[in-house]
């Protein structure tokens, strides 16, 4: 029997588009349909806050009173109040020293990583965790490790160690408590660091390493001159993340000290929350919130000009 | 400069076994290539070499000095990868000074030592650009530049010219040559490109998974190739290798096609091999049919049958002939290779 089947007879149809495809052929129509999400979201939970939030800073708005256009009167006040300095003060110390813990920590960590160690990825599931637990919940079991009765390190300093006779107050006065919401806030930051940093270490050619090692160097000359320039740029993003995060933080120190004792680990951002909203003064709160904004941006054209622009990366012509 | 002596080296990445004792002797200035098929292993000898991968068994030795457990910076090589590893962050000056830098090298030293290589290389007007802002063969030259400044015992390459474009290829193969003439280092080479291997080479080593075939000089592999893989990996086109066995008054293929066999020709061979330029056009030669014909300009390469047997032919004479016509051809008799069935091995003939 003749197996020859020949394909049934069609003819191809070349699709109309209906109107709505028409409709959106046309360019702009297309371009403000595409944008109308994205800006509606921005604008009602990003600009209006934002700008809400700058007009206050310029009123002596309180709670149910709506308040009277006062000019810089607010950021004037601001200026001689040493509460005020004082969260300025602590805000930039929690920074900074917070932020080279995270760095030093997580780039050692990231480097660790980035050998090939047994049961890489269950170690790298297991450095995500402090990433992954919601703040609060992370800022609570601190207070408990803090707590001056219950804390796990003073048990271990007192009873197990026997290397103190009583128990670590961490919170009780005012530097041990800065100090202690520090070490909570690296630990919880490590992460980030460690894994970005990770990423970029992964994108340095091992060939790079070889012709290093065959140029004759050391370990801490590879890491001199071939991974720190290379994970540079990487970093100086990571950084100014790591920066903004830890400078605008709340939930840790709100959570475990309430800007306490006497007021003396308030950053910026607890203080405005502190004065806004159980103080009343959203005005005021307002300003405080809005004084932050200056050395964010310093903050950030700092780490951007400072440590991405890179010539080799971007190629330039050089002659 | 040094010998280089590999000693029966094996390697296994753990139960994989990748070289199955080699065992290469390079004379001091020598200029030695590596080649084989993908994946037989030249790249792990070579890296083995260098330092880069630990020795399972056996020994390797850079001059007098066996470097098993001398780290690699400690064994006076230059390697230039494949991919070329230059630094991108760096310039090209500070690329090819890095190892005097590493060494606390004072500036005027970096200066002369980059300048003789920059200018070796014609690399003087490119010392400020970065890596990214050269082009592929320009990107090469810096490689061979950063191991000329190190003045090492032995040059290490790994396939430097399987990026570079036809052109460039061949033109900097014999730069890298004329280097060789010029400095007088001991070089390992490697490739897969046979080419490369037989117009560079003072000797050449063809591996096949993990073992050595034939080492020795490119005319004498290309003479006298101790086995099926060597004949039929050097050479291009490749040799012609007829199977059958002798009888019938030659050597009859298993296609039916009777070759004629030179004189005092074993009686065990098993395999027929001519080359392709050693098939000459010939009155009173053997009939062939034509199946196709390729002009390459200075030769002319032919594809012709003797009953099932296909022959590639490749005449210096331009041919007019057309598939499917019919031309008379005769293995040169002092060139016919035979060889051993089973074995593969060469014929003492
Ligand atoms: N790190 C490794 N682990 C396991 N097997 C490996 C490793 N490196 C190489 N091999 C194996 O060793 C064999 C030889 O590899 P090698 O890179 O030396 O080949 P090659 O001859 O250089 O090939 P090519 O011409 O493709 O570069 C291959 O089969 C490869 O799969
Ligand atoms: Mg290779």
């Amino acid at each position: 029997m003749s197996a020859t089947t020949t394909a049934p007879a069609w003819n191809r149809v070349r699709q109309e588009p209906g109107w709505l495809a028409r409709v959106f052929e046309i360019k702009i129509v297309l371009v403000l349909a595409c944008l109308f999400p994205a800006v509606a979201l921005l604008m009602t939970f990003l600009t209006y806050p934002l700008g809400l939030g700058i007009f206050l800073a310029f009123t002596d708005t309180t709670i149910g009173r709506s308040g009277q256009w006062v000019g810089l009167e607010n950021f004037e006040y601001l200026l001689e109040d040493p509460l005020w300095w004082n969260a300025v003060f602590y805000s930039v110390f929690y920074t900074g020293v917070a932020t080279f813990g995270k760095f030093a920590l997580g780039l050692w960590l990231a480097l660790l990583l980035n050998n090939n160690l047994p049961l890489k990825s269950l170690l790298r599931a297991i450095i995500l965790l402090p990433w992954i637990v919601p703040t609060v919940l992370s800022a609570i079991a601190f207070w408990w490790i803090y707590d001056p009765q219950f804390s796990i390190i003073s048990y271990l300093a007192v009873d197990v160690l026997g290397v103190r006779t009583t128990n670590i107050d961490f919170l009780g006065s005012a530097w041990p408590a800065r100090w202690s919401l520090i070490a909570a806030n690296i630990w919880r930051g490590i992460p980030f660091v460690a894994i970005s940093l990770l990423a970029g270490l992964q994108t340095i050619s091992p060939s790079l390493y070889e012709a290093a090692l065959l140029d004759g160097s050391t370990g801490w000359q590879r890491f001199r001159y071939i991974t720190f320039p290379m994970l540079l740029p990487i970093l100086a993003i990571v950084m100014t993340f790591s920066i903004i995060f830890t400078f605008t933080d709340f939930q840790l120190v709100y959570a475990i000290t309430r800007g306490g004792p006497v007021n003396s680990t308030h950053l910026l951002a607890t203080l405005a929350f502190q004065r806004g909203i159980p103080g009343g003064q959203l005005g005021e709160g307002a300003a405080i919130a809005v004084s932050m904004i200056p050395f964010l941006v310093f903050a950030t054209l700092f780490s951007y000009f400072g440590l991405a622009r890179r010539k080799w990366q971007q190629g330039e012509g050089n002659d | 400069m040094a010998t280089v002596d590999i000693r029966n080296v094996m390697k296994a990445f753990g139960a994989v076994k990748v070289l199955h004792g080699v065992s290469v002797d390079i004379a001091d200035g020598e200029f030695v290539v590596l080649v084989g098929p993908s994946g037989c292993g030249k790249s792990t000898l070579l890296r083995m070499l260098a330092g880069l991968e630990n020795i399972t068994a056996g020994e390797i030795a850079i001059g007098p000095r066996v470097v098993n457990n001398v780290p690699p910076k400690d064994r006076d090589i230059a390697m230039v990868f494949q991919n070329y590893a230059l630094y991108p962050h760096m310039t090209v000056f500070e690329n090819m000074a890095f190892s005097m830098k590493l060494a606390k090298a004072p500036r005027e030293v970096m200066e002369a030592e980059v300048g003789r290589a920059a200018k070796i290389l014609g690399l003087e007007a490119l010392l400020q650009r970065y890596p990214r802002q050269l082009s592929g063969g320009q990107r090469q030259r810096v490689a061979m530049g950063r191991a000329i400044v190190r003045n090492p015992q032995v040059f290490l390459f790994d396939e430097p010219l399987s990026n570079l474009d036809a052109k460039l290829r061949v033109q900097m193969r014999a730069e890298i040559k004329e280097l060789h003439q010029r400095l007088k280092v001991t070089t390992v080479y490697v490739t897969h490109d046979q080419i490369e291997a037989m117009t560079m080479a003072d000797k050449i080593v063809v591996m096949n998974s993990g073992n050595v075939e034939q080492a020795g000089p490119p005319l004498e592999l290309y003479d006298r190739p101790t086995n099926l893989f060597v004949a039929g990996f050097i050479g291009s086109p490749a040799m012609n290798l007829v199977k059958g066995g002798v009888g019938g008054g030659g050597f009859t293929a298993e296609g039916g096609a009777v070759l004629p066999l030179p004189e005092g020709a074993s009686g065990k061979a098993g395999v027929y091999g001519i080359r392709p330029e050693h098939i000459q056009l010939r009155p009173d030669g053997i009939p062939a049919t034509v199946v196709l014909v390729e002009p390459t300009g200075s030769e002319t390469q032919v594809i012709a049958r003797i009953g099932e047997t296909s022959l590639t032919c490749a005449f210096r004479e331009r041919v007019s002939a057309r598939p499917g016509e019919t031309i008379h051809i005769m293995p040169e008799m002092g060139l016919v290779h035979l060889f051993e069935a089973g074995s593969g091995r060469r014929l003492a003939a």
